[in-house]
């Protein structure tokens, strides 16, 4: 296997306040390889965009990366330099963010953004690098892109707009995307459309993508591999085939069977009972121990880690447990407690 | 000339029943969206109209859940609130049993049967006034209880029966989350006793977990308290989850309304065909899908003839110059198509 494009190991994101640390992000750990995607999600809270913010060094002060690495394509690059980091972001890391009009600067025509960013990456000539602006643009979709290109953010709609903000990521080539709720501010109709066309482009051009969003159903159309997050921290990650079909975690069971789908007509829908806990009330223990209704003791008081399952890891006590019946001798986790 | 047909007018569509709750006939509403007078007169621009509802009837039997989905734009929103009475509609009328909510009579006693539910739970509490206030108003307006023992008797009832605690009467919004609000707002919309609820969006702004307990809490006071629904959402899931009837919108119009089963197992307007096709497939079933094409047009200038004509694969010449009219295809389905007809004029539906 290659080597992966983006490793991120055991990633904390902390933010003092006067009350004392928020762990927004708590240990987190996975891999992202070549012209993969991997999708992250988790509802509002679970610190989904927090770790796509840290990965890319644009988190807001006073949070900061408190332990943990961040590797691209073997550099480490949690610890560069703001003026380094910068030339990362852009030429090396893409974005695209959810909200495609404050992603845009509305004073400019879009092809001088584009221009600029090309430019600012690439030696380019302003005539090479508008070439290449308007083929970036088709690449896109944006039909007519030689006219349009002198046109302002506010001349296009809305699912448009994301198209200009992906060609922009896609501008320098980079070899990570990573997207935040790429498709949440926009029409069903227009969300297919535009998963459909990060997908393609970065398979073309060999991108690994981190999507990050609340959405299961963009998840299972577009990711490789699915990472669920809960309260800060990785409860469940594998192939999205196993995840989305055969969950392990009690929390991607009920999140599961909490979507409505088409499928599913009128039946009753599963209900996880209470809420994700504010930060500055994790629980000990397992975080979602209060609302599984497999708990044991155990999930009480000790936190379980990920723990590799064939496909993907899960960090559920139950899940140990269920192997070491299986096989008594695996040692799956270090400390071992009497049932 | 084309063949004449026996067009079925709107309005006749669906014939009213003693069973219907709710009549809206032909409801039309027009935003002037023209820059100011002067700016007109010196750019020489015309005024500028957006027709953001066209001609929308349907009717919504007791007990029965209504759903409307659409894109942003296609006026789902703007039905809500007239059919509530809080925007007047340009054209058309609503009638709840049987009374016309715009005709000018006496609606006190209508009031207190019709409540909303709003999107954003963030908005819709006045983040100045106590929990067990806000839920206590609309007993207090309608002066549904005799002292203010009572009241709170009955808001303690309301919190208990939307899932929250009697004492969190005594916090105020902030302290909740957005699913504890949106329960507030439902307790508020059921503290007047109401027949007809019309929730607009109800849980687009919550986390799915979240949602599956709205929903299903909105479900079982339906079947408590016979309550009838027109639900507005833009997720065809959960509509599909929610409602016995559903119309597609699209740019004003009401284009396509069947009973759920028949609406997702034989769609008939190309634009329902094209929804469902991109609903994201979370069963990972592999069910083929066909690439959605094109965007919604811009409302203030829609395309002619049948709105969706650019970006429909079955359009010919009729669609681009003449709007189809709503055709009944049973008693509580129709569909707005010209392509539709066509087909079923050729080869006549068993």
């Amino acid at each position: 296997m290659s080597p992966p494009v983006l490793s991120v190991r055991n990633l904390r994101v902390e933010f003092p306040t006067r009350r004392g640390t928020l762990v927004a992000v708590d240990d987190v750990s996975f891999d992202i390889g070549p012209g993969e995607v991997l999708g992250v999600v988790g509802e509002s809270g679970a610190g989904k965009s927090m770790t796509g913010t840290a990965v890319i060094g644009l988190l807001e002060p006073p949070g900061r990366i408190a332990s943990g690495e961040v590797w691209l394509q073997g550099e480490r690059i949690d610890r560069l330099p703001p003026e380094k980091m910068r030339r990362v972001r852009g030429r090396r890391i893409g974005m695209v963010f959810q909200d495609p009009l404050t992603s845009l600067n509305p004073l400019y025509q879009i092809g001088e953004q584009l221009i600029e960013t090309i430019r600012t990456h690439t030696d380019a000539s302003p005539a090479v690098a508008r070439k290449r602006a308007i083929g970036l643009l088709e690449a896109a979709g944006i039909q007519g892109a030689a006219r349009r290109i002198d046109s302002y953010p506010h001349e296009f709609s809305g699912g448009m707009r994301q198209r200009v903000v992906i060609a922009l990521a896609l501008a320098a080539e980079p070899d990570l995307i990573i997207a935040d709720e790429p498709t949440t501010a926009l029409d069903v109709s227009i969300q297919a459309q535009i998963i459909d066309l990060l997908k393609t482009l970065c398979r073309d051009r060999g991108a690994a993508i981190m999507l990050i969003t609340h959405d299961m159903g963009v998840i299972a159309e577009t990711a490789d591999r699915v990472a669920v997050m809960y309260a800060g921290r990785i409860a469940e990650i594998g192939p999205v085939r196993d995840v989305v079909q055969r969950p392990q975690h009690p929390y991607t069971k009920g999140l599961m069977g909490s979507i409505p789908t088409l499928e599913m007509g009128g039946t009753r829908l599963t209900q996880i009972p209470g809420s994700m806990p504010r930060l500055t009330a994790i629980p000990t223990g397992c975080a979602f121990n209060p609302r599984c209704n497999a708990a044991f003791d155990r999930c009480r008081v000790e936190r379980p880690d990920p723990m590799q399952t064939g496909t993907g890891a899960v960090a559920c006590w139950l899940a140990a447990r269920a192997a070491d019946e299986a096989d008594p001798a695996n040692q799956m986790h270090p400390t071992r407690m009497a049932p | 000339m084309n063949i004449a047909l026996p067009a079925v007018p709107s309005s006749l569509a669906e014939p009213a029943t003693m069973s219907d709750l709710v009549q809206v006939r032909e409801l039309s509403r027009v935003f002037d969206v023209s820059k100011p007078w002067l700016n007109r007169v010196i750019e020489r621009e015309p005024r500028k109209l957006l027709k953001a509802v066209t001609d929308a009837s349907f009717s919504i039997r007791r007990r029965e859940t209504l759903a409307l989905v659409g894109e942003s734009g296609s006026g789902k929103s703007t039905v809500a609130k007239m059919v509530v009475g809080l925007l007047q509609p340009t054209a058309g009328d609503v009638r709840i049993d049987g009374k016309n909510i715009w005709g000018g009579e006496d609606l006190t006693l209508l009031r207190r049967r019709i409540q909303m539910i709003f999107q954003d739970p963030y908005a819709s509490l006045n983040p100045r006034w106590r929990v067990d206030a806000i839920i206590a108003d609309p007993i207090r307006a309608f002066g549904l209880a005799k002292d203010s023992a009572e009241i709170d008797h009955r808001v303690g009832e309301l919190l208990q029966l939307v899932g929250l605690d009697p004492l969190d009467g005594r916090k105020y919004p902030h302290e909740f989350s957005g699913g504890q609000r949106q329960r507030i707002c439902i307790a508020r919309a059921l503290s007047s006793k109401p027949e007809f609820l019309v929730c607009d969006e109800p849980t687009s702004a919550l986390d799915v977990s979240v949602q599956a307990q709205i929903l299903n809490l909105m479900r079982d006071l339906q079947d408590q308290f016979g309550l009838t629904y027109l639900f507005i959402s833009h997720n065809l899931a959960v509509v599909r989850h929610m409602a016995d009837r559903i119309g597609v919108m699209y740019l004003g119009r009401i284009v396509e309304l069947a009973p759920t089963e028949h609406l997702f197992r034989t769609p008939q307007h190309p634009y329902t065909r094209m929804l469902l096709d991109a609903v994201p497939d979370l069963a990972m079933s592999g069910r083929p899908r066909k690439k959605v094409e094109g965007e919604i047009p811009n409302p203030i200038d829609p395309p002619k003839g049948c709105a969706f004509h650019p970006r429909c694969p079955l359009a010919f010449d009729r669609c681009k110059s003449e709007v189809p009219l709503p055709r009944a295809r049973t008693s509580a389905s129709f569909v707005a198509c010209h392509a539709v007809e066509r087909a079923e004029l050729t080869q006549p539906a068993a």
